[in-house]
Formats: structure tokens, sequence, C-alpha cells
């Protein structure tokens, strides 16, 4: 029996299984991925945005500038890359420069500190390549940048290694409300292997699906519209073509088009937004990727385009309300929606996660602080320590000096220590999100069989069962002829 | 040849990569009188991408007889059996020392960046301080290893999806041609039942024949070119003899499948290399090999900011394959990608001899000019050579400058020309020409003496060229 258990182990999930975790409470996390993170946190702009946006009074206004106060310290605590660059609001036109007037009183209104209207000469100061058509622009020094599956995957290690039971590979097929007749004081909960868990109370964090998996208790009061952003993630060569954020003014349509460096030291540029059908398209077209080509070019006039190292494509749980979901279900008041977690919600998955906690205390559920939480988190990271504490290092386990991958300047020792931590990636994909590995300009084409081997090593799986992102994306279909080993790990 | 037990305090010639260029390199810098020369490989055995070339064509021109990639590998591997060559295996450097700006060297590229702060006293052998090359391996940890020449010999990569932009989804499934090369030759595993291919690079070509030969159909090979960028011989041996179709003018335009690749969409293009609607046709397949084009690897050598060439991505690089960093050598698939294993040999035999004679304290001489490119030129290696001033001692009657280049597109019947301001030098004739061929041309020292413009010029002269010349 668990006292709480959490579907979706996204950025919100990841907060609320976090959160949640400091108190002594029984919790599951049911992820429906192999890894955690794997669908809108892992594709969308990587910002921690000021707060300057949202509609003062609302939802999203309060948990954006809450979020990101505690997402700074979050990510200091567990070791979570996150770069305070600012933001720039560019200005095109005298309405362009009446809209960012409008966001600079919006910010002042949700208490987003340092905001600055900025002539466009003071903007070019900042960014020197802005394209000339730039009248003006909103500075917001307090913006950040984050990487943003490290960070949802260091919530979900920390709660992992404090006796929270995280279940990958397993999606939610059926849900059962709690039935007092019956004597049954819990939800019933049956995942995609069959297996049924019981849970006093639950919280529904499946983003683009949280609609589908509210309708399993008879709840219709959301609907999740899916909107589709594509990007262009482009090489370290091309990171410093900004130093800031850089947004256009929003439309009705989003944040529209920004270009902005990563904390990895690349630069990312998108996304577009478009209605999509499936929660799942996350397939990239020419069309979209030209416009996003066409509306940053806008921005700088310098995008080096052909230092594009990948494209991609996110979807956001945008809902048929404005605002974000933060409540009970009217069927049940411990069944918590966490839903329409559109942007800023990677701002905001803390803050989210709090009212959360609120909500669960509220129904009843006793939050009792744990004295022995361990609230710490440290990963190796080989490039960026000095040749003598790389020595060090090598000395005490020479995996450290085998270096995998080359565009990032990743170890084997780095890619062992993730698959053995508290979250282990069980794919490729997974490897690059959880330490870099193959995330770089040759996108995993040199190091790619080289960590496959390892993984297989490691988690003694058989070759052919390493797979490139979700279970069945097999890589390799069968032995040649010449190959004994048959399907025996290497 | 043998491993290295301890670093030396400061090397002659210190060589990064151990594949064909770094081991000729070091050979030709040991026959100089190099006698401190290290490799440093980063895999557990020399070789480089020859190790994963299974198939033949290797060596005719540099060892005058066919070879494998992993003989010709062992050949230059037995060049080295009685020399006292230090090997480095398992070790990846890190990053090179920044060097300050050597006066005279703005031929190549413009200036060098402001010089960073120089610690280390100038080196009694060659007036300068050595170079800092900073490695990592599991047995010496993070390391500075000196030395007076660096040779930068590290190869090339592939390009990816994301250079060319193929929208769709992002299946397994879809990968480069060189990764599914060490899937199937080294791992022992297929990657696909029923294949495609964008790119009639070589790479692509010597795999359609490989997954073949291990019982994969595969459906086409698609090249967005009006011409194949493969050697001839592959084109016929990998595709025409196992009638695998070469659709020109084509390229991959939609990637479907969720998990694992289930098909792609082909469409014809048109001059502008734009997809032509309503020309689409589907394959049903389950991997899509990438053949797009080799980058030469050079972030060490952007990060010690020697600069490059934007046409070859190499550095710019002298006659003896010298870059803008004095002391630091360059060649191979690193200075510029090459059509064949044996240029590179040869290439790299200068670039070793050079570095050795540089370790000794004897640099380059004479009045280094830029050879610009004319039309129909890509560019040319070496980007700019030292004219040897009449009754100079190195000014030797029979030696001559190896040119490399490439062409724009293919020509028939072209003649090329090497100009000195406006007068022609000499006029050398080819009954063919394609990007996909390096080119060579041997310059006699002799014919350069009394070059005095101050800059070169080598063009095509072909009707075709001059029409094209006068619409643009």
């Amino acid at each position: 029996m668990f006292d709480c258990t959490i579907i979706g182990c996204g950025i919100t999930g990841a907060a609320a299984a976090y959160l949640l975790s400091h108190y002594d409470l029984k919790l599951l996390v049911l992820e429906a991925s192999n890894d955690v993170a794997n669908g809108s946190t892992k594709a969308n702009s990587a910002i921690l945005h000021a707060g300057f946006d949202p509609e003062p009074g609302s939802l999203m206004a309060r948990a954006n500038v809450r979020g990101v106060e505690m997402a700074a310290e979050i990510c200091r605590r567990l070791d979570v890359p996150r770069l305070n660059c600012g933001a720039l609001v560019l200005a095109f036109s005298p309405d362009d420069l009446h809209t960012i007037r409008e966001l600079y009183a919006r910010g002042l209104a949700n208490a987003v500190p340092g905001l600055r209207l900025l002539s466009a000469v003071e903007a070019r100061q900042l960014e020197p390549y802005l394209a000339d058509t730039v009248t003006g622009a909103l500075l917001a020094p307090s913006s950040s940048i984050v990487d943003p599956w490290e960070y949802a995957l260091a919530m979900t290690e920390t709660a992992v290694k404090n006796g929270l039971v995280l279940a990958l590979g397993r999606g939610v097929r059926e849900i059962k409300l709690p039935d007092a007749a019956a004597g049954k004081d819990y939800f019933e909960l049956t995942d995609s292997q069959g297996q049924r868990h019981q849970s006093r109370y639950v919280i529904n964090a499946a983003g683009v699906h949280s609609d589908q998996v509210h309708a399993m208790i008879g709840g219709h009061n959301f609907r999740i519209h899916p909107v589709r952003g594509q990007y262009f993630l482009l090489d370290k060569n091309a990171g410093h073509t900004c130093r800031h954020t850089l947004f256009q003014c929003p439309t009705a349509a989003g944040k529209g088009v920004l270009v902005s460096p990563t904390v990895h030291g690349n630069l990312i540029i998108g996304p577009d937004a478009e209605a999509v059908a499936d929660p799942d398209n996350t397939a990239t077209t020419a069309e979209a990727l030209e416009y996003v080509r066409r509306m940053a070019l806008r921005s700088l006039n310098n995008i080096p385009f052909g230092e594009n190292i990948r494209n991609f494509a996110g979807v956001r749980a945008q809902s048929d309300r404005p605002d974000f979901i933060v409540e009970a279900s009217p069927q049940s008041p411990r069944f918590i929606n966490l839903a329409g977690i559109k942007s800023p919600g990677l701002s905001a998955a803390p803050a989210i996660a709090e009212m959360a906690l609120d909500l669960l205390a509220q129904a009843g559920l006793a939050l009792k602080r744990r004295a022995d939480y361990d609230d710490s988190r440290r990963r190796i990271r080989f490039r960026y320590l000095t040749p003598a504490q790389q020595s060090e290092l090598i000395a005490a386990d020479p995996r450290y000096g085998h270096v995998v991958c080359r565009c990032e300047t990743i170890t084997e020792g780095e890619i062992v220590a993730a698959l053995h931590g508290p979250v282990p990636p069980r794919s490729l994909d997974a490897v690059k999100r959880h330490c870099n590995a193959g995330s770089g300009r040759c996108q995993g084409s040199f190091c790619g069989p080289r960590i496959h081997e390892i993984i297989a090593r490691e988690l003694g799986l058989p070759y052919d069962a390493v797979t490139q992102n979700e279970d069945g994306s097999y890589i390799v279909t069968e032995p040649t002829k010449g190959n004994s080993d048959k399907g025996v790990t290497v | 040849m043998k491993a290295v037990k301890q670093l030396r305090d400061c090397y002659d010639v210190l060589i990064i990569g151990g594949g064909p260029a770094g081991l000729a390199a070091a050979r030709a810098a040991w026959n100089d009188g190099a006698r401190q020369v290290l490799i440093i490989e980063r895999d557990s055995v020399p070789g480089g991408i020859l190790n994963q070339c299974i198939h033949n064509g290797f060596g005719l021109h540099y060892f005058h007889e066919e070879l494998t990639g992993p003989e010709y590998a062992g050949r230059c591997l037995d060049e080295l059996a009685d020399t006292g060559v230090e090997l480095l295996l398992n070790t990846m450097v890190l990053s090179l020392d920044e060097l300050p700006q050597e006066p005279g060297r703005e031929a190549l590229g413009g200036l060098l960046p402001e010089p960073v702060q120089e610690s280390l006293s100038p080196d009694l052998l060659t007036g300068r301080p050595p170079h800092r090359v900073f490695a990592a391996s599991p047995e010496l940890g993070s390391v500075c290893i000196k030395s007076r020449a660096v040779i930068l010999a590290m190869g090339c990569r592939e390009r990816s999806r994301g250079a060319i932009q193929i929208p769709g989804t992002r299946p397994a499934g879809v990968l480069t041609a060189g990764a599914a090369q060490r899937y199937v030759n080294l791992e022992g595993w297929q990657i696909g039942r029923r294949v495609v291919i964008l790119g009639s690079g070589d790479i692509g070509l010597i795999m359609a024949r490989r997954l073949t030969l291990e019982g994969a159909r595969v459906l086409a090979c698609v090249e967005l070119m009006p011409y194949s960028s493969g050697l001839l011989r592959n084109l016929v041996q990998c595709l025409d003899d196992f009638g695998i179709p070469l659709l020109l003018s084509h390229t991959v335009t939609d990637i479907r499948g969720r998990r694992r690749l289930t098909g792609v969409t082909v469409s014809q293009v048109d001059e502008n290399r734009q997809p032509v609607s309503g020309s689409e046709q589907d394959f049903d397949c389950d991997a899509l090999l990438l053949s797009v084009g080799l980058l030469p690897e050079n972030e060490l050598t952007r990060a010690a900011h020697i600069p490059l060439d934007p046409r070859t991505r190499g550095a710019y690089v002298y006659e003896n394959m010298e870059t803008a960093s004095a002391g630091v050598f360059a060649c191979g698939n690193v200075a510029h990608v090459h059509d064949l294993v044996d240029y590179v040999s040869e290439e790299s035999q200068r670039a070793g001899q050079a570095a050795a004679a540089y370790a000794r304290g004897q640099g380059i001489s004479g009045r280094a000019i830029p050879i610009q490119h004319g039309s129909g030129i890509l560019y040319t290696v070496p980007q700019s050579i030292h004219i040897k001033a009449a009754g100079d001692g190195q000014a030797d009657r029979d030696a001559a400058y190896n040119l490399f280049f490439r062409v724009t597109r293919p020509q028939q019947q072209v003649r090329i020309a090497l100009y000195d301001g406006d007068r022609c030098l000499k006029r050398w004739t080819k009954p063919s020409v394609a990007p996909g061929e390096m080119e060579r041309l041997k310059l006699p020292q002799t014919l350069l003496k009394d070059c005095g413009s101050g800059s070169l010029t080598l063009t095509l002269e072909h009707p075709a060229v001059k029409e094209a010349t006068a619409n643009a």
C-alpha cells in the first residue's frame, strides 16, 4: 500500500516526487516511458522564465515566479547545470514597443526583479549581432537557462535515494476509485504490465496524456490540446552567437521563436506552435523548420544554421483552460490533477508541486518531515575538472581516463556511474540525457557503438536488447554471418 | 615501435592520431632523424578507421598492390617495427596550447588572436617554447606532454542527420554509414534488413555492397547531386554489380516510424536542390544509412585558435603541411578529406619530414604566397607556398610542390591553368575531373622562382566554365 502514487515522471511529476519524498510517506512513481523526462521535459526551450509573461494574479504567474526561485536553490543543492544568462524581448515595430512596455508592467506586477526597458543602442551593447530592425528591448536579468532533463533526473534520483519506488516502463491502464462500501479506502491502479498497485492518494502528472489518465476515474473537466514546437540545436561553435535568451514579442500562439545559448554551450532556436491531433507526434517537418529559421533570422542575422547538429520537436500539454490546472478532481479530493502544464511549466514545476502538497494535506494526507532525509546529489563531470583532479580521479578508477564520447569529453567512468546510479538509463538516448555522452556534434555516430557495448556489459543485457530510446527501438537486427556470439552479451 | 613506459621531458615530434596519417608521419619523422617521436592514439589499437574498412582497394599507389584496410594499417605498422617511435594507446588529447602569433604568417588566414601569456622558456634547438599537449589515459592520468613539433592527424568524422536537416520522426535505424560499418564489420551485428542509403560517397557505396553480402536488401542509393561523389570503381563494383539503383538528383524528404524506422520518402530535387512536389516515392525500410560527407575533426585545432580554411574545414597549411602556428603540422583527413588513403600516407610523410626538420631548428624559409582559387576550383592544399629565392640552397632544380585540389563539379576535357597575376605559368589538360576525385599537380620549383605578383591563381579553363562565369 502506497501513501501516494505519482503518474508521470516529467518535470512536474519529478518535482512532486522530490518534495513529497521529504516526508514520511510510501511513494510510487509510475512512468510509461523507460526513462524519466522523456516527454515534453526533454524537448522544450530549457528556459527558467523570469515571469513577466503570465497574466498577473494567475496561477501561472505565481507558480512561475515562485518556481524559478525554488529552482535556483534545488539546482544548487542537487548539482544541476543552471546559468543565469538573462533575457531580452526584442521589439521590431511601434506595436512591439507597446507590447514590451506592457510586459514590463506585467513583470512589475508579478514581482520580477531587475526589469529594464532598453533602447536599440543599449540592446546592441549587450548583443552586438542583433538585427538592424530591432528598435528596443525589455531586459529581464533574472531569466535563466537549465538542463531540463538533468533537473528532472536530479529530483527523481534524490527521491529514489530516499526510498521512493520508481517503476519505469509502466504506464497506467486502469484506475479504480476508493470504494468505502467495499472497505477499500484506496485507489487501485493497474499498470501497463498488468500489475496492481494500491495507493491512498494519486497525483496525475501525465503531461500530454493527463486528460486520458483523468478519464480513467471518470473525470472529464479538462482536455489536452497538444501543441507541437520544433527546434534547431546548433554546434558549440555557434554557442556564442548570443549571450542572452532572445525572445520576440509573444502572441496568442505562444512566446514565439527564441534564440538562446544552452547550459551545455550550444545554441537552441525555436519553437513554432502547431496544434497536433496525436500527443505523441514529435516528428519534425520541413515547413515548420523553415518557419523557425525565418523567424529566428529576424532577431539575429548571423545565425550559422550550417552548424545545426539536431532538429527535434516537443509537444506542449496545452489544455482547454488558459491557466495551469492544479486542483483535486471532482471525482475524488484525493486525486490531484497537475495538468495543462504548458510553458512556463519547467519554470513553475517545483511551485506546482508545492501547491499539490497543500492540496494533498487538505485532503487529509499527513505530512511529517523526515529527519534522515539526504537532500544532496553530486555528479562527476570530468571535462570541468582540473588536470590534478582528473589524475586523482583516474588513479582511483582508471575508467575515468577512458574518454568515450570525444565531442563532449565524457569518460567511461561517467557512463558506468550513470548506469549504476539511482535511476539507471537503459538506452543510448537515456545515457545521453543522464551523462551527455553522444549529445555532441557527431550525435553518437562515433561513440554510439561503444556506448552500446558498455550498456550491454554493465546492465547484463544481450547486445541486441540495447535500444536507441523507447523499448522496441532496437538498433541491431541479427548477428552477421561470421558472428558466433549469436545474441550473447559481448 | 614501442609502448610508452614513461613520458619523456620533451619530444621532438608528437603526433595526435595513430591512423594512416599519424603512422606515415611518424615513420618519415624517424627517417629524417627525429629520435623522440610519440604517437598518441585514443583507441586500444592503432590504424584508425582502416580497421573497420575490411574491403579491398587500398594501397595501389603507395604500396603498389591491392590491400584491405586492416592490411594497409598492418603495412604502416610494419614500417615502424624497426624504429624507436613510441605509441601511447587509449589516450585522448584534450587540448593544445595556444601559442603566440608568429610574425610573417599572415598569409595563412590572417592574424592569430592575441597571444596567451607564455610561461615556458624557449627550446634550445627551435628557439621557441615547446608545444604543450594535454591528454588523459587510464594508465597515465591527466598529463601535459611537451614536444618541439606537433602533428595533427586526427582524421575526420561523418556529417550526421542534423547537418542536412532531414525532417520526420527520430527512430532507431537511422545511422551514419561509418557507424553501420563498425556494427557490421567489428561488432558482428547487422543493422537492418531493408536499407536505403542517402549519399553516394564512397563509404555509402561500400556499405551498400557490404550489407547486401550480409543478406540485407539495399533498395536504393539516393544522391542529392546530379552526379555521384564516390569513386567510379565503387559505383561499378558496389552498386551496378548488385543491381542497386542509384537515384541521382533525389533526396530523403521524410522519415517515418516511432521506435524503429518503418519507411522513408524520397523526392526528386530541382536544379536548386529543392524537392519537387509530386515526385515523392515511399520506401518501406528499417534502416537509413547516411553517407553525406566527411568533416575534418578540428575541434582541438579550433580551440587552439589555429586558423581554419572554410573550404577544406582543415587548417591553412604551407607546402610542408605546417599550419599558421609554427611547429604545428596537419596531415591526412584532418587537413582536407582525401579520396584515397595512399595520398594520405604520401602527404603525411611530408608533414613528418618537415616536423623533424622543425625540431632540429630547420624551419621553412622563403617568401610565402597564397594560391587563389579561380573558376571551378573548390580548394587547394597547400593554401600557400614558399617561393625559394634564386640561388637559395633549398631551391633544388628537381624539387616540386605537391598540390592537391578539388573541382566544384564534374567536367570533361578541361584545361587547368596556373597564373602569376595575369601571366599564365603553365597549363595541364585532363580528360575529366569530378568533385569526388582529388586532383594532384606537381609544380616544379623552377617554374615559380620568378613569380612576381605575390599571388598565384589556379583555375579551370573550359568553355562551360567561361560561360557560367559570364552569366554570374
